[in-house]
């Protein structure tokens, strides 16, 4: 059996893990929760995003959390005009399309990064990269904290977003009804695209916290995007307070499953309680009954 | 008025004429080989590495005036992506006999090395193992399979053996090890034989954990490493898990009296010493490695590195390969498979820049191949067993 303080850790671990989930899942489930687009190019969107952070780094000397105003606001435009340019167009309002268009952006995403910056391996280093503070036993690196930290005010700001500003609201009006958000006047190709923007926006603020402690590769989002679209799932689609309880709640049972059954076997928590939540509770943790 | 027969074989003359002068002219000129690496997907860094290798080497082979016996013959390489999977590998492979290759150089991973040899067989085409560690590539009585560097049976009892000595010599401070090694073929089978060895010389080997490629986090298995505090840990995992694995030891503040890599992939790599000059510092690897003390190995490591690329195992394997693979054709006086397979059977190939022993291929396997011991000294990597290449005196145990 593990100590206490090994056990403590782990949980602890996953929660800072868990609020970088939470963050590139709250993209997403703006995106697949209220535009019902299965965005397969979110890992790709990650990847740039990363990328972003990386180049701004090591070419302007620029920290990556103070990058955050710089790299949100253009994933930001990226979005907005990816959605609007190249998605919406090519679409043509179709769902089967849309799957299309976004797995070939995601390809073509990806290959431009292979070309332009190869397969190499990068990450950066801060002067805190290898600092750690003790929370009660636990030792946890400074920029993992930083991360959760950051990851939940993001969040917070955005669910106080969608709840109480004008586009917020027209956004989910759009999500329940697109026909009668038309009728009453709201833009139904503006928001879609505001949200398209937003959703990539947190993928740029994911990427400022996610860097100093990972690193970027043309290939890097494959392997959070499953997990995102799991945590999308589980928390209910378009729910962000789902996104954000099913986030935090994945990273604790995939760190505390590596840590009872095995780092190979660790994930299999994440798709079991997955499975079970689809059998027990289809609609997700805080989704509604359709 | 032509009748339609006669139009029909007027055109087949035509076309004929027309197109046997290119096909003439390319029989003539050069030989088709088959280059495969996963330069997309989890081993996209290694497999990229491994082209370079194989390209620079048939830069060198083209621009010295190809295949002498064939008239000065080109090589003409056909680029696949075995995309990071074996039926990657594989479905490459088929396209490369389509092709009309005379012969495979590939496949990097063990997992997509046993796939792409097996496909070739079937055609009995001809391929040079490049790294592969493996030992069951070798294993299954394919007649076309060939590998220059050395198994992973091999690098572990080296590996065993030479810890054993390091840790004699120091007065035998370390007991207890931690294995740490990544799912596939290459990282099991290397724990399984070290698992094995390692209590025969009085190791005990506390725990063995795998992660999967890719691990976005290592968090949990430095956390078991401190409960466990192992005397000594071994990793055998590709690049991007043995760094994340290593800084979060760094960050955790895990200090084990060794990191002792088998094929560990990274701590004998000049990119990781510059991207973590701390945390790569003192750690030993038994790896793949160049003879230090030849000065084409060193032309060829300034050569990578003004082309903006680190000299890594991959670079210098896959060179390594190519050229043998134009020896065995230059040898074999033809472009024939079968006549290469003879070849590379027969060969003695000694034009290389690798620290081994005579060539000599029994069942495909060169029994000349080995490993070397390096360690990272000041900020670079040092060969420090064998003695004939020992350029510095080991390092052990590093917090003694």
């Amino acid at each position: 059996m593990f100590d206490f303080s090994i056990v403590f850790s782990s949980v602890l671990n996953g929660l800072t893990m868990g609020a970088v989930y939470t963050l590139i899942a709250l993209g997403l489930t703006l995106i697949y929760g209220v535009l019902h687009i299965i965005n397969f190019a979110h890992g790709a969107s990650l990847m740039v995003a990363l990328y972003g952070v990386y180049f701004l780094n090591t070419q302007a000397g620029l920290d990556p959390y103070l990058a955050l105003p710089i790299v949100a606001p253009l994933m930001f435009v990226f979005g907005y005009f990816l959605q609007k340019g190249i998605i919406n167009r090519a679409s043509h309002g179709k769902d089967e399309n849309i799957l299309l268009v976004t797995l070939g952006i995601s390809i073509v995403l990806e290959n431009l990064a292979l070309l332009f910056f190869h397969s190499d391996t990068r990450n950066i280093e801060t002067s805190y990269t290898l600092t750690t503070v003790a929370v009660g036993p636990a030792m946890i690196a400074l920029p993992k904290l930083f991360s959760c930290l950051g990851a939940l005010l993001v969040s917070s700001v955005l669910i106080v977003f969608m709840n109480s500003t004008d586009l917020g609201r027209a956004i989910r009006a759009v999500a329940k009804e697109k026909a009668g958000a038309r009728l009453m006047g709201i833009d139904v190709e503006h928001v879609y695209a505001m949200c398209f923007g937003i959703g990539l926006a947190c993928l740029g603020a994911a990427a400022c916290f996610l860097l100093p402690a990972f690193y970027v590769n043309p290939t890097v989002g494959n392997g959070f995007v499953l997990v995102a679209f799991t945590i999308v799932v589980l928390g209910g689609m378009g729910s962000f307070l789902g996104a954000c309880v099913g986030g935090l709640l994945i990273g604790v049972i995939e760190s505390v499953g590596g840590l009872f059954l095995g780092d190979s076997l660790g994930q299999v928590g994440i798709f079991v309680i997955f499975i079970l939540v689809l059998l027990i509770r289809p609609q997700g943790l805080f989704g509604l009954k359709s | 008025m032509k009748s339609r027969r006669q139009f029909i074989s007027e055109g087949a003359v035509a076309a004929s004429t027309l197109a046997f002068p290119l096909i003439g002219g390319a029989q003539a000129k050069s030989v088709k080989v088959g280059i495969i690496h996963p330069v997309t997907g989890a081993l996209a860094y290694s497999g990229q590495q491994c082209r370079e290798g194989a390209m620079m080497a048939i830069d060198d082979i083209n621009k010295a005036g190809g295949i002498k016996s064939l008239g000065g013959a080109k090589l003409e390489p056909l680029l696949g992506d075995a995309q990071s999977t074996p039926q990657g590998g594989s479905a490459e492979v088929e396209k490369m006999n389509e092709a009309g290759v005379s012969a495979i150089v590939g496949a990097f991973a063990s997992a997509i090395c046993l796939a792409t040899t097996q496909t070739a067989a079937k055609y009995n085409l001809p391929h040079i193992v490049d790294v592969g560690v493996a030992d069951q590539i070798v294993e299954r009585g394919l007649k076309n399979t060939f590998r220059f560097g050395p198994g992973y049976k091999k690098c572990a009892e080296i590996a065993v053996a030479n810890l054993h000595v390091l840790n004699t010599a120091a007065g035998k401070p370390a007991k207890t090890v931690m294995i740490i090694h990544e799912e596939s073929l290459f990282g099991t089978g290397t724990a399984n034989l070290l698992s094995r060895e390692l209590p025969g010389y009085g190791y005990d080997v506390k725990e063995i954990i795998k992660h999967p490629n890719p691990s976005r986090d290592f968090s949990n298995i430095v956390l078991r490493m401190k409960q466990i505090n192992p005397d000594i840990v071994i990793p055998a995992n590709y690049y991007n898990e043995y760094a994340l694995l290593v800084r979060t030891m760094q960050q955790q503040k895990v200090v084990p009296k060794a990191i002792y890599s088998v094929l560990g992939g990274a701590a004998s790599s000049y990119k990781f010493v510059k991207e973590y000059a701390d945390a790569a510092n003192g750690i030993i690897d038994c790896n793949h490695w160049f003879n230090p003390k030849d000065k084409k190995a060193l032309e060829l490591k300034k050569r990578a590195e003004a082309k903006g690329l680190y000299f890594s195992y991959e670079l210098f394997m896959s060179y390594t390969a190519t050229k043998l693979l134009a020896q065995a054709i230059e040898e074999a006086k033809s472009s024939d498979r079968a006549a290469i397979i003879d070849a590379l059977n027969k060969t003695k190939f000694s034009d290389h820049i690798m620290p081994y022993g005579p060539t000599q291929f029994v069942n495909g396997q060169n029994m000349g191949a080995q490993p070397l011991m390096t360690q990272v000294i000041k900020g670079d990597i040092k060969v420090i067993i064998p003695r004939d290449y020992r350029e510095a005196e080991p390092i052990f145990p590093l917090n003694a």
